[in-house]
């Protein structure tokens, strides 16, 4: 049995987030749903989490935000105590070719995507270590490894936080904290609205994948069975990067 | 918020983390250096996490660096906790 404490899912209001917070609250772990700006998609989830037997609690943070982000852990730590597992979900895209993309729109990716991810994990890391126990998964992407005319902020965040992850990982592994990213490919979200047209059939399984089954991965990470996986990138996209 | 400590309790402390972290106990003193105690930058970190939720004080990277005893570490917690 892990130890006392929480799970904080950043991003979890909708898609893959919000996925990810009902796989964990089935696992047990009292669940904070993190939020930007959607309050009431936040609220539904933990009333339907509580409703089944779980427990949660919906938080306002952005993860640009350091003072915002550590007040988030100051009060889960009090409420729940310390943070064990951490999903950093969290994320945003702004399109454009490279010779249009504005220094806002690569600023808010990189910050977003990448940053938020360290904001969380520098917090999380110092009771996880003291537990000797803890998980962290970073939502990154196959954009990253992989090109995607259009995305260089993006495929610059999440090729960012698949080499974080991978640092962290080897950092603390000793402590009994695993560091993992899962990268989604294309995945039915509203992140993913307006631009997957077509793309499935490029896709070996001929299909986009959903929430649930990105979730499913991040629950594996998340779980005591995963304890030798560290460093990792758990690449769910129906064959797409093979 | 930090709270007023004595040099005792703050070594008492760190002894026992360190312990934990598989320094040798018969060689824990003020004096020894945490070199010779085998206790690296990430022990030094889950030090500095026993010293926030003991006693609220706050030790960030740039502390960190320039700390070689034991001793220097109880100083520092004991200054930044008065």
């Amino acid at each position: 049995m892990p130890p006392e404490g929480c799970a904080l899912v950043t991003g979890a209001a909708r898609g893959i987030g919000a996925a990810t917070a009902r796989a964990l609250s089935a696992q047990g772990w009292p669940v904070a749903v993190n939020y930007r700006q959607d309050r009431e998609s936040a609220e539904r989830l933990v009333a339907e989490l509580e409703q089944q037997g779980g427990q949660a609690v919906a938080c306002q943070a952005d993860v640009g935000d350091a003072a915002a982000v550590s007040e988030l852990f100051r009060s889960l730590q009090q409420d729940f105590g310390p943070v064990l597992v951490l999903v950093n979900n969290a994320g945003m895209r702004a399109d454009g070719l490279a010779p249009q993309l504005d220094e806002q729109e690569w600023a808010q990716v990189i910050d977003t995507n990448l940053s938020g991810a360290y904001r969380t994990t520098k917090l999380a890391l110092g009771p996880m270590l003291r537990a000797r126990f803890g998980r962290i998964v970073n939502v990154a992407s196959v954009v990253g490894p992989r090109a995607n005319a259009g995305q260089a902020n993006y495929a610059a965040s999440k090729a960012g936080l698949i080499g974080f992850t991978k640092t962290v990982a080897v950092e603390v592994a000793r402590r009994g904290v695993t560091v993992n990213a899962v990268a989604p490919g294309l995945i039915e979200t509203k992140l993913t609205e307006g631009i997957s047209n077509g793309l499935a059939e490029r896709v070996p399984a001929r299909r986009s994948g959903t929430p649930d089954e990105v979730a499913a991965c991040i629950g594996f990470l998340a779980s005591e069975q995963a304890a030798y996986v560290t460093g990792a990138t758990l690449t769910v996209d129906g064959g797409l990067s093979a | 918020m930090a709270t007023a400590v004595t040099d005792q309790e703050v070594e008492n402390t760190l002894y026992e983390a360190m312990a934990e972290t598989g320094a040798d106990r018969s060689q824990l003193s003020r004096d020894a250096s945490f070199e010779e105690l085998d206790v690296d930058s990430l022990d030094l970190v889950e030090l500095a996490q026993v010293v926030e939720d003991e006693f609220g004080v706050e030790l960030k990277g740039e502390d960190m660096k320039d700390l070689r005893t034991v001793g220097q570490a109880v100083d520092l917690v004991v200054a930044r906790a008065s």
